[in-house]
C-alpha cells in the first residue's frame, strides 16, 4: 500500500532543497573557511601563498556577486532526515527532484547529470538516481545537500584490505593522493570510512565529509600529517598543505574485510543544512 | 609580465614556476569540443592562440563563472592543437608527459587556480560561442580576458613544476612507509 506524502510537504521540501544548494554552492560553511584561512596564514611555499591569495579573493567574491564559487557546481548528494512524524515514502524524493531542478534555473548550476553511456545530458540535474539521496532519521525535518564536484570525485578510492592491514590505512590514504596529485584541487578534505560493507565504506567516507573540519582526533591528525608530507600543495604546485582536515568514520564489518574508502573533497567543501517549514 | 594574444615566441622563454597575467581572446574546450574539433576541424584561428580547459556557467549570454577543469582527462586529445600552433594551453592539475613533449620548443601549459570561477568570472568577458549543441559545459566558448594570473606550470623546455612535485612526494611517500 502507497502512501503518498502531503502536496504541501513536498512542495516545502523543494524549498528547502533549492535553498540549500543555494548557500552551499555561494558561501562556505565557516569551519571550512576557518580552516582555509588557518591553512592559508601558516603556508610558508611562495607559489601555494599565491594560491591561496587567489582561493579567497575568489570565496569573497562569489559572496559579494551572489554566484557559485565553482563552475563545477557538481552533482547534488541530499542527505533528507526524517524525523519520526514523517512516513518514509519515495514520493519525498519528488520533492527534493523538483528543489534540484528549480535551483538549476534559479542559482543557476550547470547542468552535469549524464546518462552514463551515451552522455546524453538531461539539462536539469536530475536523472536515473540523481539527485543521490540518503534517508537518515532525526529529530526535525531537514535537508542536507553536499553539491559534489568531478575533479575530486575522481580521485576517490576505495581498497579491501586484508584485516592484517590495519595499521596501513594512512599509507592507503596517502597513497590516493599520491595517485591524485593535482587534480582534485588541493588543498582537499579527505572522508575516510573504514568497514562496513564494500558500499557501506564509500558512503561512510561521504558522510564523512559532513563532519565538522574544525577538529581532528588523533587518528585523523596522524592520517592528515601522512598526506601533507607529500608537499604536493595547493593545485599540485607543491607547498605544506595538500590535506586541510582529513575525517574518519567507523562502521564494523566481517571478521575477514577492512573495507576502505576515501572520498576526496576540494577546498570547495559545499555543504548547507535547511529545515523543512511545515 | 603579462601576455597578450595572439600568442608568439614570447611564451617559449617563460619557465615552471613563473607568474604571468594573460589578456585576449581564449577559446574553452573540454573532452567532447576535442574528439569534434578533431572531427571537423578547429573553428577559431588556432595561430597563436590559447585553449582553456573550462566548463562555464553561462547565463543569457553572460559567463556566470567560469573556473578551470582537470587538464589531464585531455592528455590523449591535445597533440593537433600543439600542432596547429596553439601556444598556450589553460587549466588545472597539470597533463601527462606526451604533452609535455608535445609542448617542446612550441608552447606552454599555465595552471590557473581551480575552483576560482568568481575570481576568473570577473576578468573575462563572452564574446561568442561554437559547437553550441554539445551543451553549456562542453561547447567551445570565445572569452575576452583581462589580466588572468596564472602561474607557469609546464614550460617549452620540458620543465614541468608538477612532475617535480609528484616526483618528490613518490620520494616522500616511500621514504615515510618504507617502501623499497
Amino acid at each position: 500500500m502507497t502512501h503518498p506524502a502531503d502536496p504541501a510537504l513536498l512542495r516545502a521540501l523543494a524549498t528547502a532543497t533549492e535553498k540549500a544548494l543555494l548557500e552551499a554552492e555561494i558561501r562556505l560553511p565557516t569551519d571550512v573557511l576557518a580552516a582555509l584561512r588557518r591553512a592559508a596564514a601558516a603556508e610558508k611555499n611562495e607559489v601555494a601563498r599565491q594560491e591561496f591569495a587567489l582561493i579567497l579573493e575568489n570565496i569573497a567574491l562569489a559572496g559579494e556577486r551572489q554566484v557559485p564559487i565553482c563552475q563545477d557546481t557538481g552533482v547534488p548528494v541530499v542527505y533528507l532526515t526524517l524525523p519520526p512524524d514523517v512516513p518514509f515514502t519515495p514520493d519525498l524524493f519528488a520533492g527534493i527532484r523538483e528543489g534540484v531542478r528549480r535551483a538549476t534555473t534559479a542559482i543557476p548550476l550547470r547542468p552535469n547529470v549524464v546518462d552514463p553511456l551515451t552522455r546524453e545530458n538531461t539539462g536539469d540535474n536530475t536523472g536515473a538516481g540523481m539527485p543521490a539521496v540518503h534517508v537518515v532519521f532525526g529529530d526535525r525535518l531537514t535537508v542536507t545537500v553536499l553539491p559534489k564536484g568531478a575533479g575530486s570525485e575522481n580521485a576517490s578510492r576505495i581498497g579491501m584490505l586484508l584485516p592484517s592491514q590495519a595499521a596501513d590505512i594512512p599509507r592507503f590514504v596517502a597513497e590516493t593522493m599520491l595517485i591524485a596529485g593535482g587534480k582534485p584541487c588541493p588543498p582537499v578534505f579527505l572522508g575516510v570510512g573504514i568497514g562496513g560493507t564494500f558500499d557501506g565504506a564509500a558512503a561512510l567516507a561521504k558522510e564523512a565529509l559532513l563532519l565538522p573540519v574544525d577538529t581532528m582526533d588523533d587518528y585523523e591528525q596522524e592520517i592528515c600529517d601522512a598526506v601533507n608530507a607529500l608537499g604536493i600543495g595547493p593545485m599540485g604546485l607543491g607547498g605544506e598543505t595538500t590535506a586541510l582536515a582529513v575525517k574518519v568514520k567507523r562502521r564494523d564489518c566481517h571478521t575477514a574485510s577492512l573495507p576502505v574508502a576515501v572520498n576526496v573533497q576540494c577546498w570547495a567543501c559545499r555543504r548547507a543544512t535547511v529545515e523543512v517549514e511545515r | 609580465m603579462n601576455l597578450t594574444t595572439p600568442l608568439g615566441d614570447e611564451v617559449l622563454d617563460l619557465r615552471a614556476g613563473d607568474r604571468v597575467t594573460l589578456t585576449g581572446t581564449i577559446y574553452t574546450a573540454r573532452d567532447e569540443a576535442h574528439l569534434r574539433m578533431m572531427e571537423e576541424g578547429i573553428p577559431f584561428d588556432p595561430v597563436g592562440a590559447a585553449v582553456y580547459h573550462c566548463g562555464p556557467v553561462v547565463r543569457d549570454g553572460r559567463l556566470v563563472v567560469a573556473g578551470p577543469t582537470t587538464s589531464a582527462r585531455m592528455n590523449a586529445l591535445t597533440g593537433f592543437l600543439i600542432d596547429a600552433g596553439v601556444r598556450a594551453l589553460i587549466g588545472k592539475g597539470g597533463m601527462g608527459p606526451e604533452v609535455v613533449e608535445q609542448l617542446r620548443g612550441r608552447a606552454v601549459y599555465l595552471a590557473f587556480t581551480g575552483g576560482c570561477a568568481a575570481l576568473a568570472a570577473d576578468r573575462m568577458s563572452l564574446s561568442g560561442v561554437y559547437f553550441e549543441d554539445l551543451g553549456m559545459a562542453e561547447a567551445v566558448w570565445i572569452i575576452e580576458a583581462d589580466h588572468l594570473p596564472l602561474t607557469v606550470g609546464i614550460d617549452a623546455r620540458g620543465g614541468d613544476l608538477f612532475s617535480a612535485v609528484r616526483e618528490k612526494a613518490k620520494t616522500q611517500f616511500h621514504q615515510r612507509f618504507n617502501i623499497r
